[in-house]
């Protein structure tokens, strides 16, 4: 098992240079001049020229990255130009709160969709089959920043019951933290349930026609046994690595809901970064969640091999 | 125990009541955007203007039909050769952490301006030669040439004076946490979420300052920023999409307050930046007074805008005294295709780049057919702003359609953008008699001069057309009915003076 985790940690530094580079190479094939888009409605030359010299803009490429990485490596990722600030302080900031908001979505996600995939494999072509099938493609098809507005429009609008967006500290009020996140934790999870769902409910109908599964029936074992322990166990290998997966996405992919509720966590912070070209918060915030994305694979991959013995070899 | 669950309630009674007494006058603002670094010096958007404002005095304001009112000042002087600007301050004024506001203060704010790296302010200060503290309340600003909209410029962020105690402690310190002498101090800013201001309890100004605190947020979605002044979480959003207008006026909750707006919408031709300037829209006048003789301002107001904001051809807003009372030019078909004609050109094709928003997309569509009907081939490019304004300003386009948020002084509107080699002129237009006459509007200390200079610009670039006005849009805000005493200003910029809510 160490061998295996240490392998995957020495994978772990060349894919996140890798991914440094990717970011940074990409950053600058958006059109766009970032010191013109930031010297705001007047457009100031000298301004302009002080932005460029200010954060390097002038220089080349290679000289850029060189600043950059350096600044990375010594735990400095730069300082926002619109609002001067450093990236590290603002990503510390937004971090949580969409690290909250992923959460909240994942759990309601899992709430869903595992029980409605194991329903619908083990009522298999029945109503209850059709009913999940039917949802889940609902979720999968519906655009978030439609459902969220549609959720502001009835909770908020006609009910009243939840505010329409912005974002309140646990530590402020927690009532006041869930009533803010919870229809965009929904809107996330909504659709996350769908995929997870239908994974559920194939790797499920797979599982239950093996054949430990008959014996486990032939045993004697309770049914509901035999699908909890026998069947769901074994079936959640796929659902876990899918799961972890979606996760990562969800940091990233929170940008539209974030948006539509007016969170101010990474989606947000990254969205509007891109639009004023404040190319040290874009790199910073990619970075990050790069750095999650590939850090919750590797944890997917561990607990892989911890409930599946045969992968630790 | 009954007893006790009556103390209980009658406690809970009495708290509550106490509690609707004290009650702060809380407002909670929706803005469209998060305003950048809270800098007066450094601020480069429209949307920290509109924050600034309750925080920030400045030595003059407008009013809201337009005329100059002295805040921090009292009263100023030229001198006779116009070269030196003489300010009397305003006596007892203290700033946000306690110091005074006096005119060592004006000259630090304004050297300050004029040497930060990075200064926005200093292209507006360009004629500023020296600041000179006469006495405690009296500071002299000597300038290299006449300047006449100065105290245009001194009624927005120029004039702005910041405690020199606390920009002492550097301007990155500084922009994270303002301190000036307005009404309402800073408490605290949580980038895209929101940004605290409470009433600072020795403003100078204080009988007309209601409110207790003020939250300004970030909404840049007009459907959501709508639903939350619908929903209660919002007291007053700013810039309510017209369309939206109809839903708003059918809310009984719901009140609205607009006014015409200092800027304008046009189209920018490339003239002369570039390759793009050789298309036949570019390099001939008689095919830009046909492209703007096609289009039918009022039609295109109507449909896309619900007839809210106003078609017009000038590059002053309606409630500028620089505004040229004359009607729109109507649509001519008839008169357009015989200047295309002329031009030898009876069917060009026009590169008109519009940025990605939904309305503005639709300005484009309906500028296209409308075109077509003269015979122009209209090809509509959508680009995302700033990569707009970057190959515009680069030369690499034909026609950007571009808003300008406007200046209460009119050099403000046309200066940059008209004028040979001006920050703002993408298009590289020149013409040696407009540059004199933009000279003299600057220059010239009485208004009938400048009138006269600016009107001699509008008949030159009428021809010309380097820029193909539009119209002006219309600020437009919504508010709960508890929220009262809101003036409308056509710098579209919220001021909370006298403003209630309860």
């Amino acid at each position: 098992m160490r061998r295996f985790i240490l392998h995957r940690l020495g994978i772990l530094i060349p894919t996140l240079i890798f991914v440094s580079m990717m970011i940074f190479a990409l950053q600058q094939l958006l059109p766009g001049d970032p010191a013109l888009a930031l010297a705001g409605e007047e457009r100031d030359p000298q301004v302009i020229q002080y932005l460029r010299a200010r954060y390097h803009l002038d220089q080349p490429l290679p000289v850029r990255y060189a600043y950059w990485i350096g600044g990375v490596l010594r735990g400095d990722l730069g300082e926002s130009i619109r609002i001067q600030r450093p990236v590290a302080e603002l990503v510390l900031e937004k971090l949580p709160v969409t690290g909250e908001l992923t959460v909240l979505a994942m759990i309601i996600a899992l709430a869903i969709g595992i029980p409605a995939g194991i329903v619908a494999a083990v009522k298999r072509g029945t109503a209850w089959d059709v009913a999940a099938n039917a949802v889940a493609l609902w979720g999968l098809s519906t655009p978030n920043f439609w459902l969220g507005i549609l959720m502001i429009l009835l909770f908020s609008v006609h009910l009243g019951w939840l505010p329409a967006s912005g974002y309140v500290s646990p530590f402020e009020s927690l009532w006041g933290n869930l009533a803010t996140l919870i229809m965009p934790a929904f809107v996330l999870g909504n659709a996350i349930a769908a995929v997870i769902m239908r994974h559920t409910r194939s790797a499920m109908l797979q599982v239950m026609r093996s054949d430990y599964v008959r014996t486990a029936r032939a045993k004697g074992l309770s049914e509901r046994t035999v699908i909890l322990k026998h069947g769901l166990r074994n079936a959640l290998g796929p659902v876990i690595t899918l799961g972890a997966l979606e996760f990562g996405q969800l940091l990233s992919g929170a940008v539209l809901t974030e948006q539509v509720f007016t969170i101010p966590g990474f989606g947000k912070l990254v969205v509007d970064a891109v639009f004023n070209r404040d190319y040290a918060v874009v790199q910073g915030v990619v970075l990050c969640t790069a750095s999650f994305y590939i850090l919750l694979n590797l944890a997917a991959d561990l607990l892989y091999a911890a409930i599946n013995p045969r992968l630790r070899a | 125990m009954r007893g006790l669950i009556r103390s209980v309630l009658v406690a809970l009674a009495f708290a509550g009541a106490l509690g609707h007494g004290a009650q702060a006058q809380q407002l909670r603002v929706g803005l469209q955007e998060d305003p950048d670094v809270l800098d007066p010096t450094i601020s480069r958007t429209f949307v920290g203007r509109v924050v600034f404002a309750s925080m920030c005095d400045k030595l003059f304001d407008i009013t809201p039909d337009l005329k100059l009112v002295p805040r921090l000042a009292t009263g100023y002087e030229w001198s006779p050769d116009q070269k030196s600007l003489t300010i009397k301050l305003r006596d007892g004024v203290l700033f946000q952490d306690g110091t005074k506001m006096d005119a060592a203060a004006v000259k630090y704010t304004l050297d300050r301006d004029l040497t930060l790296p990075g200064s926005t302010r200093k292209s507006e200060l360009a004629g500023v030669t020296g600041i000179e503290v006469v006495d405690p309340l009296t500071v002299k600003i000597a300038l290299a040439a006449p300047f006449a909209p100065l105290i245009a410029v001194l009624s927005d962020r120029a004039g702005m004076i910041i405690s020199p105690k606390a920009a002492e402690g550097g301007a990155t310190a500084f922009g994270n946490h303002p301190v000036c002498a307005g009404p309402f101090k800073f408490v605290e800013r949580v980038p895209q979420d929101r940004i605290v201001l409470e009433r600072f309890p020795d403003y100078w100004d204080k009988g007309h300052i209601k409110l207790d605190k003020i939250t300004y947020l970030p909404i840049p979605d007009s459907a959501v920023r709508l639903a939350n002044l619908k929903s209660g979480d919002l007291d007053l959003i700013e810039r309510v999409a017209p369309t939206d207008l109809d839903e708003v006026k059918s809310s009984p909750k719901l009140i609205t307050a607009s006014i015409g707006e200092l800027g304008y919408q046009g189209i920018t031709i490339n003239t002369d930046n570039g390759p793009p300037s050789k298309s036949p829209i570019g390099s001939d006048e008689r095919v830009r007074q046909a492209f703007s003789l096609s289009i039918d301002r009022e039609a295109l107001v109507q449909v896309v805008y619900n007839g809210f904001f106003i078609a017009d051809d000038q590059w002053t807003g309606p409630a500028s005294p620089f505004h040229i009372k004359r009607p729109v030019p109507a649509r001519d078909i008839a008169k357009a295709k015989a200047l295309l004609a002329a031009a030898g050109q009876p069917h060009p094709t026009v590169n008109l780049t519009v940025p990605n928003t939904p309305t503005l997309m639709q300005v484009g569509q309906v500028i296209q057919s409308m075109a077509a009907e003269a015979g122009f081939d209209v090809k509509l490019q959508a680009m995302e702003f700033a990569s707009g304004l970057s190959a515009s300003s680069k030369g690499e386009l034909e026609a950007l359609v571009l808003a300008w948020s406007g200046r209460t002084d009119p050099d403000g509107n046309i200066y940059s953008f008209v004028s040979c080699g001006g920050a703002l002129n993408d298009g590289k237009y020149c013409n040696k008699d407009v540059d004199a006459a933009l000279q003299t509007g600057r220059t010239a200390s009485d208004f009938a001069a400048r009138k006269a200079a600016y009107d001699k610009v509008t008949e030159i670039t009428d021809k010309e057309l380097p820029i193909i006005y539009l119209f002006h849009q219309q600020w437009l805000w919504a508010m709960s009915k508890t929220v009262k005493g809101f003036a409308p200003y056509p710098d579209g910029i919220m001021r909370f003076n006298d403003v209630t809510k309860g």
